[in-house]
């Protein structure tokens, strides 16, 4: 299922890249899009993360999950740029060292993160919020003459189809119920037409229906991107897990389907604290 | 949707009108129309409402910080008082053998303190084009410096307002010292013309309440395309989620220093035009006080809508002139209850208030 997933993702809709064809087809299926190896991270003293080495493939959906404090944030901080580690790399795709980028570098080159907290612009309408998110030339003087052209009004109208949201285009941010605003961010993400998205804790807060139809969102975007999902909600990650990796203290404790990780002695050990 | 006669974008047009109006109407009622007629206006209260208008747009360099772009900026006096020495600059080589000591190039201040000959950064000031060159370029030098090191630091909050304030003081300090070059504690004063033109008269005092006016619906249709175009967007989205702008892909601190530039260019150009009608600038103009008192004015006015700044500029500063006539040693304690009434009862401003009351209607 996941390597059927991969693969699709791998041929139609991607960009088309300079280096020859024959050198994409030989690669495997599991081609790992982002890599973290031996990432060290403290806050005086405490290891947040300890050693994490840990991979995503592409067009995978990937559920993370750890009790408190495991570092699952300090994780998605590390990644998109806003943490340093102090030690170990972490490349995304074979050659981009993303050690070496700051954060809007970083969601240029594709990798999109949605907070735990929704974060949406309150004071704009929802269809201005996916514009600012769209993904064009963001520099300064670009953004001062930007027009809006058709094609990007229907890309526009194609993710607030996705996230349900077109009956509310004109609407104010701010009014939007709590899980409309998580959708929202969701949107805002896919606008940025990314290769890897980081969702964090996304049905925090969510009705039961909420909570189903972001599983349905989040499900349908895989094979279009990997997405990394940290959630606490068991439910919501049986609902949609295909991989699971258990985080604790800061280093994986176990991978793997989610009825062989809720099995693993030592995954209930750190849950229960037994 | 039954928006309101006061949405932002609706009042831009009669808000215009009624500058436009001005422009030509108070000029001509000083003017044209004899003295004895009840409608005339004095050469006072034409430069007393032209200096309003330079506060206004000076507040409206305030509200696109503060209000569009959550830069809450205390110094921004010093912008101004930088774009007023540079006009007092260029007044001061006007004056040429008319100053007291009768020296043709010196100022008189500089005769004072026995200088032999002109310092270099007092070199051009006798063209009027370079002078308003300045009038832009040295505010946004300063602000490009400044705001260059304190976003790339990402220095926000009170912490940012704090050192703002600490530049203005600083500048004040630095103006105040005879050996910078700018007439000291005095200042540069006793102007005489400008352009040729005497500058005690009546047609050039009407003409720079004219610029003044001008100017500020220039400054205000400027504003209002950068505040609706994507980057006042963004700018905006800056103000609401920092981070999330950030993650978005867009560098905030450039942003910010855009807009901070732009604000302290607008700031420069107000201070400009403030000096003729004043007939002085001193270091007094970058006190910090100053500045809070630019903020009070956007407050009450309304932030985040650019005719609010202008209305609470106005406004306030009426108030002032009243006020000061009657109660000068209040003035300060009256500004201050001002600023929290209106803070506590209209967290909006005047102008969100009548917002509220057309939106309820």
């Amino acid at each position: 299922m996941i390597a059927a997933n991969a693969a699709k993702a791998a041929i139609p809709g991607t960009p088309v890249h300079e280096e020859p064809v024959a050198e994409r087809r030989i690669e495997p299926a599991h081609k790992p899009i982002l890599y973290l190896e031996e990432v060290t991270v403290s806050f005086d003293g405490f290891r947040a993360l300890n050693a994490l080495t840990l991979y995503i493939d592409e067009g995978e959906l990937r559920c993370i999950i750890g009790p408190n404090g495991a570092g699952k944030t300090t994780m998605m901080d590390v990644i998109t740029g806003k943490t340093r580690p102090d030690k170990g790399t972490i490349y995304f795709g074979q050659t981009l060292d993303l050690l070496e980028l700051d954060e809007p570098a970083i969601a240029e080159a594709g990798i999109c993160r949605k907070f735990q907290k929704p974060s949406v612009f309150e004071k704009q309408t929802v269809f201005e919020n996916l514009e600012l998110a769209m993904r064009t030339d963001k520099r300064v003087r670009p953004t001062l003459f930007a027009r809006l052209t058709g094609e990007q009004r229907d890309a526009i109208h194609e993710v607030l189809e996705t996230v349900g949201l077109t009956a509310h285009r004109d609407r104010r941010a701010g009014e939007l119920s709590h899980g409309q605003k998580q959708w929202l961010e969701i949107g805002m993400l896919l606008m940025q037409e990314p290769k890897l998205l980081l969702v964090d804790e996304p049905v925090a807060g969510m009705t039961h229906q909420e909570t189903e139809r972001t599983a349905e969102l989040l499900l349908s975007l895989e094979g279009k991107h990997s997405v990394v999902v940290v959630e606490h909600d068991m439910e919501f990650v049986r609902s949609i897990a295909r991989k699971v990796t258990v985080l604790h203290e800061g280093s994986v404790l176990t991978e793997g389907r989610m009825d062989e990780v809720q099995n693993d002695p030592r995954v209930i050990e750190v849950y229960l604290g037994a | 949707m039954a928006f309101s006669l006061l949405r932002k974008s609706a009042v831009d047009v009669p808000f215009l009108a009624v500058l436009a109006v001005i422009t030509v109407l108070v000029p001509l009622a000083n003017l044209a129309l004899p003295e004895s007629s009840p409608l005339h206006l004095s050469t006072y209260t034409v430069t007393l409402v032209g200096k309003y208008l330079t506060y206004a747009l000076l507040a409206l360099a305030v509200d696109l910080v503060w209000g569009y772009c959550g830069i809450l900026s205390l110094g921004h006096g010093a912008f101004f008082a930088l774009g007023g020495y540079a006009m007092g600059m260029y007044l001061m080589r006007q004056i040429g053998e008319r100053g007291v000591y009768g020296n043709p190039v010196l100022p008189d201040f500089m005769v004072f303190l026995n200088w032999q000959e002109l310092p270099w950064y007092w070199y051009g000031f006798d063209h009027f084009w370079f002078s308003l060159l300045v009038v832009a370029l040295a505010p946004g030098l300063l602000a490009y410096v400044f705001g260059w090191l304190a976003f790339r630091s990402r220095v926000t909050g009170v912490y940012l307002s704090i050192i703002t304030q600490a530049l203005t003081y600083a500048l004040m300090l630095a103006f105040f010292r005879n050996e910078m070059g700018f007439g000291g504690n005095n200042g540069l004063t006793d102007f005489k013309d400008i352009l040729g033109f005497n500058l005690q008269s009546d047609s050039t005092r009407a003409a720079l309440f004219a610029a003044s006016a001008i100017a500020l619906m220039g400054a205000y249709a400027a504003s209002r395309l950068v505040v609706e175009s994507k980057l006042g967007r963004v700018v905006a989205a800056i103000r609401d989620a920092e981070n999330r702008v950030r993650f978005l892909g867009y560098r905030v601190e450039q942003f910010k220093l855009w807009v901070f530039v732009f604000s302290a260019v607008l700031a420069g150009i107000a201070g400009a035009l403030y000096v003729p009608q004043v007939g002085i600038i001193n270091p007094s103009e970058f006190s910090p006080l100053n500045s809070l008192e630019i903020v009070v004015w956007v407050a009450v006015g309304g932030r985040g809508t650019l005719y609010g700044a202008v209305v609470g500029a106005v406004l306030v500063n009426y108030a002032k002139t009243v006020f000061t006539g009657v109660l000068p040693e209040m003035w300060l304690f009256a500004l201050g209850a001002i600023f929290v009434l209106v803070t506590l009862l209209l967290p909006e401003g005047l102008t969100g208030f009548w917002r509220r009351k057309e939106q309820a209607a």
